[in-house]
């Protein structure tokens, strides 16, 4: 399974995002990392061009709402709604079930144990 | 028995005694307080003469708002400020930038022209207060601004007393806000360096982090290590310019984290002070002794707190207040219980606030110089971490040194190296985290929904829109574009750009055109994307 973990919006900090792409890594996923500061458009783009399977979003800004939401906007408009889109980061509470609405398939909210989000990613269908 | 190590990584001893500081020379290593070379802090009776500064970061949504903010906390004691700007603001795009949406005012105030400082600032006499402008890529023309407020308050420029972080290398290493490629960036902190110096020589141009870099998952003695070798290489690029390392040096300040193991944080400034001056007077040739003082901003650390019961993290704060007085810092700043969850509620920030004095207050932390001084264990553990941080140095310059390991994307992935390490101690339990790894009771604990979110208000985002639209408006908008045009002019040659800045920031050139007219000349940094 291949993974794109991405950094949209202008938020800088990216512990979160490498921990989890080295987490994958040593659990068997090839992992993509976008680098900061990427325009949803850029990920969808490169999601497309490097055929993963799953895009990880990591938002710590508070931007997470819209951000994802132009992600999997733009990935049904390029036909690849079956890439699944993943969420971690800075997110309450309450933006969690807001974000499965959009079709976000897992959210990570901080705090979430490694282990637990290398199981979920490995339930994921294949492409 | 269980084998512990110092976050640094050598093993800590069950006991130390006399011979394990028997290689200790009083007068070479430790010295006294306010004298080279500071192992015990830089001045003699420290906070007996004057408490550290108490300086919470703050800043959110509108000029107006934060003004209001800053007020509330000024009236609670607080004697300085430390302020947070939005994304759009630290990476020079201004509010009405496309990519600037859903960005305006969340994580800090939005700025786009001089007439958004003037507001931030109204009522708060610059003469008077000092402020930190947390700001790196943008320093320069965010300072210009600040400057430029002051001389509108009357304020003198001898009494101007402000501390832009202006420290793109952790920027490139940790916090992502550059913009530039390496070698502009570098130079517009330098020219920053050089106009402070040579017209606000009270204010402090440079902030070295090592804070972000903790924060982004290194080490306690890479924390310092790599604070020391970006210090340097500012050194070295002010001498290039033909500064004598006196004229700048002293204005050099700093912030580092203290959370995390008290002892091993106290050892870690101890044997920062005494490599910071040796570095200074030794290889530098430095000798104004104002020039040797490691002075620094000690604070907490989001990375300290947990999600889980948020509450726990206040004792927290109180034990990282303890490390930082115990440590000698000059201004003290502490991360909020909530910070896992939000922007910090007014609630938060004002115990933030009260855990700092009655650390300096009542806990009697603050009584005398240097308290751990003589303890067998804690001159033991300065001198382990002056050796592991003379290691990490010099790794830092098999690197090529911290420049070059910042354009090659090494030193960032080391840093993600050691965040993952840790992050593997935190999963196995060998770093124990109360009610995250151990003492969990028999519900884990899930996200409090009680802990009050900061309510993003998305009308600020109009409001700033509608003032900067205003502004545009009502300036003469020749003049802000001839003074853009000086801005690339100088971009393109060698001249200190901070004298056309802030000729552009008085004639209301917003900050997003600034930016982009040293881009157009500069270009922009493309990452090495290393994990």
């Amino acid at each position: 399974m291949k993974v794109l973990i991405a950094k949209p919006g202008l938020d800088g900090h990216d512990r979160g995002a490498k921990v989890v792409a080295h987490a994958l890594r040593d659990a068997g996923f090839e992992v993509v990392y976008s680098g900061l500061k990427r325009t949803p458009d850029e990920i969808v783009r490169e999601a497309i061009q490097e055929d993963v399977d799953v895009v990880g979003l990591s938002v710590l800004s508070g931007a997470h709402m819209l951000l994802a939401r132009r992600v999997v906007e733009a990935l049904r408009a390029q036909d690849a709604a079956d890439i699944a889109v993943v969420v971690g980061g800075i997110i309450p509470p309450r933006d969690v079930e807001a974000l499965k609405q959009l079709g976000v398939r897992h959210v990570f909210p901080m705090g979430t144990p490694l282990p637990e989000i290398v199981k979920a990613l490995k339930k994921e269908p294949l492409r | 028995m269980k084998e512990i190590k110092a976050h640094a990584g050598f093993p800590i001893a069950p006991v130390y005694g006399p011979e394990d500081v028997a290689r200790v020379d009083f007068e070479r290593d430790i010295g006294r307080p306010g004298e080279y070379p500071y192992t015990r802090g830089i001045h003699p009776h420290m906070y007996r003469e004057r408490l550290w500064t108490m300086r919470q970061y703050v800043g959110f949504g509108t000029p107006a708002e934060t003004n209001a903010r800053f007020k509330y906390l000024m009236t609670h004691g607080q004697d300085a400020l430390n302020v947070a700007f939005d994304l759009p603001t630290q990476l020079g795009l201004d509010s009405d930038d496309p990519k600037a949406e859903g960005e305006v005012g969340r994580v800090g105030m939005a700025v786009d022209t001089l007439a958004d400082m003037e507001e931030a600032f109204a009522g708060i006499p610059l003469d008077r207060v000092s402020v930190s402008l947390t700001i790196n890529g943008m320093a320069a023309p965010i300072t210009a601004m600040y400057y430029a407020v002051a001389e509108k308050q009357g304020a003198a420029a001898a009494r101007v007393v402000t501390t832009p972080q202006n420290d793109i290398l952790k920027e490139f290493i940790a916090r992502g806000t550059w913009i530039y490629p390496v070698d502009p960036s570098l130079r517009l902190v330098a020219d920053l360096i050089e106009f402070s110096a040579r017209h606000y020589p009270r204010s402090n141009p440079v902030s070295v982090c090592g804070y972000h870099i903790r924060e982004a998952g290194c080490t306690t003695a890479q924390e310092m290590a790599y604070g020391l070798a970006i210090a340097a290489a500012y050194v070295e690029l002010m001498l290039a310019r033909g500064m004598a390392v006196d004229e700048f040096a002293p204005r050099i300040s700093f912030n580092f984290t203290a959370w995390g193991k008290i002892f091993e944080e106290v050892a870690k400034f101890r044997a920062g002070r005494r490599l910071y001056a040796r570095m200074l007077r030794e290889r530098f040739g430095a000798t104004n002794p104002k020039s040797w003082m490691f002075r620094t901003l000690i604070g907490g650390g989001g990375s300290a707190f947990a999600v889980q019961e948020p509450e726990n993290n206040i004792v927290r704060g109180a034990y990282i207040a303890l490390a930082a007085s115990l440590a000698g810092a000059q201004t003290m700043a502490l991360p909020t219980y909530d910070e896992a969850y939000t922007i910090p509620s007014p609630k938060a920030q004002l115990i933030a606030l009260r855990t700092m004095q009655i650390c300096a207050e009542e806990s009697g932390a603050a009584d005398t110089v240097d308290p751990l001084a003589g303890s067998y264990y804690v001159e033991a553990l300065t001198g382990a971490m002056e050796q592991r941080i003379q290691e990490e140095l010099a790794s830092v310059e098999r690197m090529g040194g911290i420049v070059e390991a910042v354009r090659s994307g090494a030193i960032q992935a080391e840093v993600a190296r050691q965040a993952y390490l840790y992050e593997q101690k935190i999963v196995s339990g060998e770093i124990p985290r109360v009610a995250v790894n151990c003492h969990v009771g028999d519900v884990p604990a899930e996200a409090d929904r009680d802990v009050e979110l900061y309510a993003f208000d998305p009308s600020a985002h109009a409001a700033q829109l509608a003032k900067l639209e205003r502004t545009r408006a009502q300036r003469d908008d020749g003049a802000a574009r001839a003074a853009l045009r000086r801005v690339a002019e100088a971009a393109r040659g060698r001249e200190n750009l901070m004298y056309p800045i802030m000729e552009a920031v008085k004639a209301y050139a917003t900050l997003g055109e600034i930016a982009q007219a040293m881009r157009d000349v500069f270009g922009e940094h493309k990452e090495a994307v290393k994990f």
